[in-house]
């Protein structure tokens, strides 16, 4: 399954923009595209769509603050 | 002895970071003696308050016993009624201590800093839940419980992250920042605690007038409250944040400006932020992606609503049982739910255009909106 595309879609959905998908290294939470609502959105997304649990502890929002950077960390989630 | 709350307690303070500044110059750091200056400062907090000092000891023996043995079991299995079980277990101490003062019992169980100590073990129950946590040694465990400069009142810092602080000791370029950053921070707090707040303290909130039962005297109080209480706590944890900077430890701020704040959910993001980041990543979220999961209620917006409630009533109990902490509680939740529902509505058909004048505007309003709520927590009203 292609991550890429399925985070993008997921992030459009959940942040009813799609400057997110052209632009990959917007900051999310500083743009006010992505709360902590649309954080937990994201993370039951990713578990349903790609099988991979990532648990709210282990969500960093410096760390995932950009589309491009929540892919790179999710295609290396060992 | 209150840390932070007398002269003489920063001159010995001053007087026990002088091997720590020396070693940290060397890129040293001696475990030993800095859990020296932790005993000393524990010790100084709690001397006069001798049943308070053996509710600290046996609270600390409680919650260790607790999440050590919650941890191996976690390494076998992971029960969800195991898991409630142990975290109402190290809640159960904080509740007695808020719930006796409603019933007007004098208070055996509580010692200062018992809620900020019980935010840091509850983190850690839900992270070893999580599996975001898997091995914890004593030593861990007590160095981050037991870390001195936010003993009192936070801020709150998160395990992982205080975890790699004491990891990793700076490099002599990196711990002369930390020195410098941590001396500016003091000396920030004393401007803030020492002569801005408490000038408004005493030339404002405590004369006369003011405490006099008149709708003026309320009306100038809600302001002078709220710019006290902001000005004493941000005193406060710059003194902390400084002290844990010198120590090497960079504590998470805990404000940010927060009469600058455009709403009212950019205000939680200002205030008391380690408290309120807690409450939003260990109870919010937590609430929002266990209902999203179960799909018990299909609107996402009503989830989100219920988590706000819970999230803010919970904020309100915390500060105590009293009346008027929950009205506090119950008013934040319905500004951030009215908040929220008003930027759907603005998304859709955008009556609130963002440009400067709508900026300042905002920031007015919400001013004054954060006043009311503080007046609100002062007990004034009701």
């Amino acid at each position: 399954m292609n991550i890429k595309n399925t985070v993008l879609e997921l992030l459009e959905e959940i942040c009813q923009d799609d400057v997110v998908k052209e632009n990959l290294d917007i900051e999310l939470f500083e743009e006010g595209l992505l709360d902590s609502f649309g954080t937990v959105s994201l993370l039951v997304g990713i578990e349903e769509k790609l099988g991979i649990h990532v648990g709210i502890s282990e969500f960093d929002r410096e760390q995932w603050s950009t589309p491009n950077k929540i892919i790179t960390i999710l295609e290396n989630w060992a | 002895m209150i840390p932070y709350s007398s002269f003489s307690f920063f001159m010995i303070l001053a007087v026990l970071l002088i091997p720590i500044i020396v070693l940290g110059y060397k890129e040293k750091r001696s475990m030993v003696y800095n859990s020296f200056v932790h005993f000393v400062i524990l010790l100084l907090a709690f001397i006069s308050e001798v049943n308070q000092f053996v509710s600290f000891i046996v609270y600390i023996f409680w919650q260790v016993i607790l999440v050590n043995w919650y941890v191996s079991y976690r390494k076998e299995k992971n029960e969800s009624g195991v898991f409630y079980a142990v975290t109402f277990l190290s809640i159960v101490p904080l509740f007695i201590t808020k719930l006796l003062p409603v019933f007007e019992i004098k208070n055996a169980v509580g010692f200062l800093g018992i809620s900020y100590l019980t935010f840091k073990t509850v983190q850690m129950i839900i992270d070893i839940r999580d599996g975001a946590l898997k091995t914890l040694t004593l030593k861990e465990q007590l160095a981050f419980l037991l870390f001195s400069p936010t003993i009192s009142s936070g801020p709150i810092d998160r395990f992982k992250r205080f975890k790699k602080d004491i990891d990793t000791i700076p490099t002599k370029e990196e711990y002369r920042l930390l020195l410098y950053q941590g001396i500016n921070k003091i000396f920030l707090g004393f401007l803030y605690k020492f002569i801005i707040a408490y000038m408004i303290d005493d030339r404002i909130i405590e004369t006369p007038f003011i405490q006099g039962d008149t709708p003026l005297a309320t009306f100038i109080y809600m302001y002078a409250y709220s710019l006290y209480l902001f000005f004493d706590f941000a005193g406060y944890s710059a003194f902390a944040i400084g002290a844990s900077y010198i120590m090497g430890v960079k504590t998470p701020e805990n404000f940010n400006m927060p009469f600058m704040s455009r709403n009212i959910k950019d205000f939680w993001n200002r205030w008391h932020m380690s408290l309120s980041s807690w409450f939003r990543d260990y109870v919010y979220m937590r609430f929002v992606f266990f209902m999203a999961k179960k799909k018990w209620i299909k609107n996402r917006h009503v989830i989100s609503y219920i988590g706000y409630f819970l999230l803010f009533l919970l904020m309100g109990i915390w500060h105590g049982m009293e009346l008027h902490y929950i009205a506090y509680g119950l008013y934040h939740a319905a500004l951030m739910i009215s908040f929220d529902y008003f930027e759907r509505m603005n998304k859709q058909f955008n009556f609130w255009k963002k440009n400067k004048v709508t900026d300042v505007v905002s920031i007015i309003i919400t001013f004054h909106v954060i006043c009311f709520g503080f007046l609100i927590f002062s007990g004034r009203l009701f």
